[in-house]
């Protein structure tokens, strides 16, 4: 019973996660470079209150959670356990920067705007996902 | 004159969906560790549970405004190709990405969400910044 309600929260918070992306303008790319490209002339912050919003609820969230033993439907937390700074996470930090500068996207906005249908969303998507097995598959060899 | 509120209430559902994803699954709402678990085929259904709700998101935003979101992609096919690529070789090395550092990590004070979210952030400032004046 539980396992099916985590299945249909997973898709809720999808859902929701979907339709802020969209309300935001944060799913829209040319957006997204308007913050980045801090040289255009016209520089957009819209992008900065995204985040504070985003922060604004998850900050609470976090407080609550931490008084929870377990969450509401599973045994336990799935949590990073890491904390040591090292070089996969600053590198790969900063790859993905410079991929999100060329196209202004990252992965929650280019998944959520593939269901509008654009072909270039397909080719980065695409590749996005290359890289991710990439990554998984060959440069780590698990 | 952009106004902002739509960005700050959008960003609020984010915040709202991370934290119902933390509170009630126990799970991290970090984009690139959801879709690289998927494509590694772990927890399958979870993943795709989460991702068929992501792609709804659009589509119940123009059931309630009347109208799709505005998506406009302006990078070249050449460009997309390196950006996706890196973006997924990069958020797999570095664990994460706008969500799961910029959003989560950091709301659970994460020393290394904060280090990453201000790398990515100054690469894509600088990477924007250099491709809009050489447009």
């Amino acid at each position: 019973m539980s396992a099916l309600l985590r299945l249909l929260v997973s898709l809720a918070t999808g859902a929701i996660f979907g339709f802020g992306l969209s309300l935001s303008g944060m799913v829209d790319p040319a957006r997204v470079i308007g913050f980045l490209d801090v040289a255009s002339g016209h520089w957009d912050p819209s992008l900065a209150f995204v985040l504070g919003g985003a922060l604004l609820v998850a900050l609470p969230g976090v407080a609550i959670q931490r008084r929870m033993a377990r969450p509401a439907l599973d045994e336990q937390f799935h949590l990073p356990t890491r904390t040591v700074i090292d070089r996969p996470l600053v590198l790969g930090s900063a790859i993905f920067g410079v991929g999100w500068g060329l196209g202004g996207l990252c992965p929650g906005p280019a998944v959520a705007a593939l269901s509008i249908g654009l072909v270039p969303s397909f080719i980065f998507a695409a590749a996005m996902a290359a890289g991710m097995m990439l990554y998984d598959h060959v440069l780590t060899r698990k | 004159m952009i106004s902002y509120w739509p960005s700050l209430a959008g960003g609020m559902l984010i915040g709202l969906s991370a934290v119902l994803l933390l509170i009630v699954n126990g799970r991290i709402a970090g984009i690139s560790g959801i879709v690289g678990r998927l494509l590694d085929g772990q927890q399958i259904g979870l993943n795709a549970a989460f991702v068929a709700g992501l792609l709804l998101g659009p589509w119940l935003y123009a059931t309630a405004t009347g109208h799709l979101p505005r998506v406009v992609i302006v990078a070249s096919t050449p460009v997309l190709v390196v950006a996706g690529l890196l973006v997924g070789i990069g958020t797999r090395m570095g664990s994460g990405c706008t969500s799961g550092h910029g959003i989560l990590g950091l709301a659970r004070f994460s020393k290394r969400s904060l280090v990453a979210t201000c790398i990515f952030l100054a690469t894509g400032v600088v990477v924007a910044t250099v491709m809009g004046a050489w447009r």
